[in-house]
This record gives C-alpha cells, structure tokens and sequence, in this order.
C-alpha cells in the first residue's frame, strides 16, 4: 500500500467514503480503504494536508470524524472524533502551522468552528460563524485567519487568537433597483496571496472580491458568470484570475483585474463540487458529480488528463510537487529513503539523468509528428503533382 | 471504337475510373463477340455514337434532357455490374458450401462505438455498493411500492391529455392529476406527504409532447427528457385490445455505462417489482445511440417455439437531456450530468448511455 501511495500525486474524496488517490505519471488511481467496510456515513467531506511536508492527509467524514491517513504507510494511522454529527458535515477542515504545535480547526455546517490541539479531545476554542456555513478557508499566509460564509450568512474573516468578533465581516450587497434585498449565499472563497483581499463565489452566479484593508465593506469587484450556482473556486499561481465552476459544470477562468471571462474550461459533464489549482504548475483539477478527475491546463485551457473515479466526488487535493513527475524526484521530501539507500552517491545523476530522459520524450512525439506531418504534406504535393 | 486506343489524359480520379471501366467493357465485349456479333456491334453503335472526348463526363453535356437521359443509362450500367458482382458473389459462396468465409458483418456506428471507461463492470464492487445505497435501493430491497402521480405543464390539450391517460394505462398505480398552475416544488412536498415514489410532468408545445421530468421521491434524481415520435394508441395498426390492469414485464436493453444504469434504474422502479405474468404484457426500453425507445406489447406463446406479439401502445421516443440530483430544482439543482450538445455529440460514434 506504501508505495501505491507515495505515487499518487493527486487526492480525492468520495460520496461512497473512499479516499482515492491518482497518480498521473503512471496514469492509475488507486483506493485506500477496506472495501468491506464502505459505507455512506464515510463520505469524505473535507481534505487537506496535515504537515507542510507533505507525508500525512486530514479526512473529514460526514460523521464528524477526521481520520489521519499517512502517505508514506499507505494507511489510516488515526481516527479522531470533532464534533456531532448532528452537527451537519464538514464545511471546511484546515490545520494551523503556528508556533504551539500543530492544530486542527474544523468548521461544520451548523456554524461551529472549532479549534482542537492535539492530545485531547476537547476542542481548545470554539466560536459561532452564523447558521448554514458553505464553506470555512484558512489563509494561506496569516496562519491564524480563517474566513467563512453561507447561505445568508456573509463573508467573515476571524483571527483564531482573538475569536470573539470577527476581522472582517462583509457587507451585503446594496438593494437592488426595485429596493428589494439581495440574497446572499457565500458558496466558497479564497485569500488572494499578497493581499488582504478575499475573493467567494455565490450561489447567485456572482464572484466578490472584498478588500478588508479598506473601509468598504462591501464588495470591490462584482463579476457574473453564467446562469447557475457556482459551487467552487481556486486560485491559480500566476495571480489576477480565479477559476470557477457551477452546478452544471460550466468552468471558467475569470479576470480580477477587470472582471471579464478570460476563457472557458471544458469537458465536464456534471456539476463541480471542487476545484484546486496547483500551487506551482498552471494546472487545475476539476471534480463533481459526473465522477471524472478532469486536468486542465490553464494557459491553453485544453484537457489534460481525464480520469474516471467510479463514484461521485466530493473533493480534490493536489500535490505541491510537479503533478506528472514520477515520485523518485519528489521523494527528496521524506518518501524515498529506500530508493536514496540503493542509489547512494549517484542520486543526483539520476536525478539529472531522469530530467534529460523527461525533456526528450517530450519531444520526440513532437518530432515524429512534425515528419509525419512533413511527409503526409509532401505526399499530398506529389498526388497533386501527379494529378 | 477507339475508346480503348487514346492515351489516358491526366485528370481528376473518378474520370480515371470510369474509363477503365470502359476499357474492360470493351475488351469483355470483344471476347465474346464472335458468337453474338450482331449485338455487340449494335451496342457498341450506342457506345460510340456520342462522339465525346475520352475525359467525358455527363455533367458536360450542356442539353438537359439529353444528360438526363445518359445520366438514367450511366446509372443503369453501375447497377447491372453491381448486380452481376452480386450474383457472383452468392454463386461463389453456394460452390464452396461450407467453407465460405464467413459473412462480412456491416459497420455501423454502434458496432464501432468509441470505448466508454464508465462501462459497468457487474463484478466491479465500489459500483455495487454505490447502487446498492442509491436512492432507488428502498425500491429494489422491496420496502416500497411504486406510486406514480402524472401531470403535464399548464393547460395541456389534445394529444398530451390522450397521452397521459394512455401512460398511466400502462404504469401501475398511477394517478393523472390536472396541473392547475402549480408549481413544481409545491407539488413534490405534498407528493412526498402522499407517499408518491414519482413525479412525471409531461411538457407540450403546440398541442404536441415534447418534454418529460421523472422525478424519483423522495429524494431525487431528476431526470429530464425530450420525448418525441409520440404515437397515440389510435394511431397505431394491428394493435391489441387495450391492456388490462396487471403489472407489466419490463425489459431494459443497452444501458450499460454508469448513467445509463442509473437511467435505467429509474426506468425500473417505475413499475411495481414483482410482474404478473397473467397480463402477458411487456414494457420496453431500448436504448439505441442513446435514443430510449419505449414500446407496450402483449405476447402469447403460440407453441413450444413461436411467440406473438402484439403492441398496445402508446410509443415514443425519449432522450436525455440531464440528470439533475435531489428533486426537480432546475435552478439551484446540482446536475449529474447535462447533454452538452457540439461538445459532447461532437464524435459520432461516442455514447452516454
């Protein structure tokens, strides 16, 4: 199981409680559960990583439960029970990287946001994010910020060390030209790296981008797409544009800076439920209902991979390392020491040398195209010659 | 005369070939032209008697009812060497009796059909599971019973009215009701109240059906359709008596990939579980190119070998649009999966079901 899993480069949770890992260098998917034991109130709600390395996966259950799953031994190691399940499901699961060890935030749908530090099993903080919350991010940057939203229940940045009010609670939009109210339905977010700014998508087809530096608090940008809910969005590494997709799996690149679609995203057959950008690579893994894994570049926009997964798909995560490489380079994280102990001293040849291997086999398709290309065309010149 | 003799002038191919043909013509003419000389002389006068340059073509001849008229005989030509090949052909398999290579099986677009990953392995277990937890298990462990409300869009008229009562002849335990301008998700809560296991909405548009929603209640999936070639059972020939009361047989053909089990799923829990036999009657979908057609037959074993069956109707055809999870909610729904026409249908040979 331990080396299944250390290939896998990409992660998924499914509605039938399986954790599916994909590796996309050896074109497998692999599942990592008994299958004896399947059942509904498994279905993995919330993924994310437990450590910056990389080597252990927090899986948040529908149950209320968040079991560890270790990489490297290609098994669940730990279960831990946060929260009721009368609670409603995860809306988000994050782990804080601060000074005082590693801690577990959850956030359930009945709005509870719990701050749990390892070793007991009560939970160290608890607060109230409002009823029905979609969705609870950590920031990427700020280790003790979190934002949240729901249906009716607006953006809401809380700092973890202060959790009695929140940073930054969001404004709803002004009444619209008949001075009726506007609905609101915060179905994810994201914090725009190098900035305060906080981008969500709603329910209404709209995407906010909100500026908790400045005094407005209501949105600083208002882009629509589409007709339908928009369930999911990421950023990608290469800033000014967030990728968003809705209920009828319709996925588009959309611009920031002036709120314009850049582009669509397609091949999907069935609603997005997640979406996940690679943190380096301009990569975007797509899944939903239709039960694919679908990879799309984002400069070109074209499919790239398309792996079918058996069930529904609630969530994805993806490695930091690059997606299509074999796991030997990105074991240098902690995964490889069997493969350093055969090696030895030549492991940075073969790094080397694996790198050359990976340029050439891009190319050489290509070549071969280009002849083949090159002679279909001088076998047309001669027909025509000859006609 | 000189066809066989002038130099093959370099043009396009099709004219190429047509002369060759005209070559062997000739020469097949010429070996058997002692015995009957006459004849072949007399055809070859036709033959020759346009005076047209080797690379001739009928589209060049400028007269109309001329070109017409060598266009019919062109055409004529091509199928008696067709029909000759034929015979050929069956003769050379009659000599060789039993060792005739086998028939050559016809390409069509289903037997070339682009492989589907989603394809249903029976043995496969996580797709077993998922089914077995499904929305429709409660039906298929035998808990519940279907119970079918049937209804249209506003104001149905003629032919949709027919339709619904004839559709509800066919499904056991179904109630039409007249819509009255209700809203749809007013309706299911009170359906869910009244222990109805489906919802059917039947769409019109110019007096014709074009649209269907089946609703699975309690809690989903939707499908929706476009129903069409809808024919009614007065409309029908040779058709039987109108059927009775008994539950019918169901037969599903062709869903094989993931939605389209689920499809058919849907199909099956329709009609009650366990059939009787009695009613020697028999509900079909068959699914071809992803096109459902539904037909309502009555069979009778006639003896030990010959069955016959006799349709009752109605008949339509039914193809789907989406399948949308949880009850019908066309605007916040989330959607399993959406026909996405010229992205989807773009390879022919591809098919969801």
């Amino acid at each position: 199981m331990g080396d299944t899993s250390r290939l896998c480069s990409v992660w998924l949770g499914s509605e039938t409680g399986i954790l599916k890992g994909v590796s996309l260098a050896r074109k497998q998917a692999f599942n990592f559960c008994n299958t004896s034991h399947l059942s509904r109130d498994q279905e993995v709600r919330a993924l994310c990583w437990g450590d910056p390395a990389e080597s252990e996966l927090l899986v948040g259950s529908v149950d209320g439960t968040v079991k560890t799953f270790s990489v490297e031994k290609g098994a669940f190691t730990e279960t831990r029970r946060c929260g009721d399940p009368a609670d409603g499901c995860f809306a988000g699961l994050a782990v804080l990287g601060g000074g005082s060890g590693s801690a577990l935030v959850t956030c359930a749908e009945c709005g509870t946001l719990r701050v749990w530090r390892e070793d007991s099993s009560e939970p160290a903080a608890e607060l109230d994010a409002g009823k029905n919350v979609c969705r609870m991010r950590p920031s990427p940057v700020h280790p003790h910020k979190v934002a949240t939203g729901g249906k009716e229940n607006g953006l809401k940045v809380w700092d973890l060390e202060r959790p009695e009010k929140p940073v930054f609670a969001a404004k709803n939009l002004r009444d619209d030209w008949l001075d009726l109210r506007r609905p609101q339905w915060v179905r994810d977010m994201a914090f725009i790296p190098d900035s305060d700014k906080v981008v969500t998508c709603t329910g209404y087809h709209q995407v906010h981008v909100f500026d908790p530096s400045t005094p407005q608090r209501r949105p600083v940008l208002e882009v629509e797409y589409g007709e339908y809910p928009l369930t999911a969005l990421s950023l990608p590494a290469a800033g000014d544009a967030v990728v968003v997709g809705n209920t009828r799996g319709q996925m588009a690149v959309l611009d920031l800076r002036r709120g314009l679609v850049r582009g669509a995203l397609k091949g999907l057959a069935g609603g997005v439920r997640a979406l996940q950008c690679h943190p380096s690579q301009p990569l975007v893994a797509s899944c939903g209902l239709d039960r694919f894994l679908r990879i799309h570049g984002l400069e070109d926009r074209a499919p790239r991979h398309k792996v079918y997964l058996k069930s529904r798909l609630n969530c994805v995560l993806l490695a930091g390392r690059a997606l299509e490489a074999e796991a030997g380079v990105a074991g240098a994280t902690g995964g490889a020491q069997d493969v350093k102990e055969e090696d030895g001293e030549e492991d940075d040849l073969w790094e080397t040398m694996e790198r050359v291997e990976e340029t050439t086999a891009k190319r050489k398709p290509t070549e071969e195209e280009e002849e083949v290309e090159l002679q279909k065309k001088s076998k047309k010149k001669r027909k025509k010659g000859k006609d | 005369m000189d066809i066989t003799e002038v130099p093959v002038s370099q043009d396009n191919k099709g004219k190429k070939k047509k002369n060759k043909k005209a070559k062997k013509k000739s020469v097949s003419q010429e070996g058997n032209g002692e015995s009957v000389g006459v004849e072949t002389k007399e055809e070859k006068m036709e033959k020759s008697e346009p005076a047209f340059p080797p690379t001739f073509s009928v589209s060049e001849i400028k007269n109309k009812q001329r070109r017409h008229l060598m266009f019919m005989k062109l055409k004529q030509e091509k199928r008696k060497q067709k029909m000759q090949i034929k015979k050929k052909k069956k003769k050379e398999r009659e000599a060789l009796g039993d060792k005739a290579p086998p028939k050559e099986v016809p390409k069509t677009i289903e037997n070339q059909r682009v492989y589907d990953e989603t394809t249903v392995d029976p043995e496969d277990e996580e797709i077993a599971f998922d089914e077995g937890t499904d929305e429709f298990s409660a039906y298929f462990n035998g808990l519940t019973n279907p119970k079918v409300l049937i209804t249209t869009s506003d104001r149905p008229r003629g032919r949709t009215v027919r339709f619904c009562e004839q559709l509800a002849t066919v499904i056991p335990n179904a109630h039409v009701y007249y819509r009255r301008g209700l809203a749809l998700k007013r309706i299911i809560p009170q359906c869910v109240a009244r222990n109805f296991t489906y919802l059917i909405v039947i769409n019109e548009d110019r007096k014709v059906p074009n649209g269907l929603v089946l609703c699975h209640l309690p809690d989903g999936p939707t499908a929706h359709f476009k129903i069409s070639s809808v024919r009614l059972r007065k409309e029908m020939k040779r058709r039987g008596k109108d059927p009775t009361e008994h539950s019918p047989e169901v037969i599903l053909n062709n869903f094989t990939t993931r939605l389209g089990h689920s499809i058919g799923r849907q199909f099956a829990a329709l009609f009650p579980q366990d059939p009787q036999f009695v009613g020697r009657q028999v509900a079909t979908f068959h699914n071809q190119r992803d096109f459902v057609f539904f037909r309502f037959h009555r069979y009778i074993f006639k003896n030990e070998k010959k069955v016959g069956i006799q349709e009752l109707g109605p008949r339509f055809t039914l193809k789907l649009r989406s399948l949308q999870k949880g009850t019908f909610d066309s605007k916040f729904g989330e959607y399993e999966w959406v026909l996405k026409r010229h992205e989807m249908d773009a390879c022919r040979r591809k098919f969801q079901l």
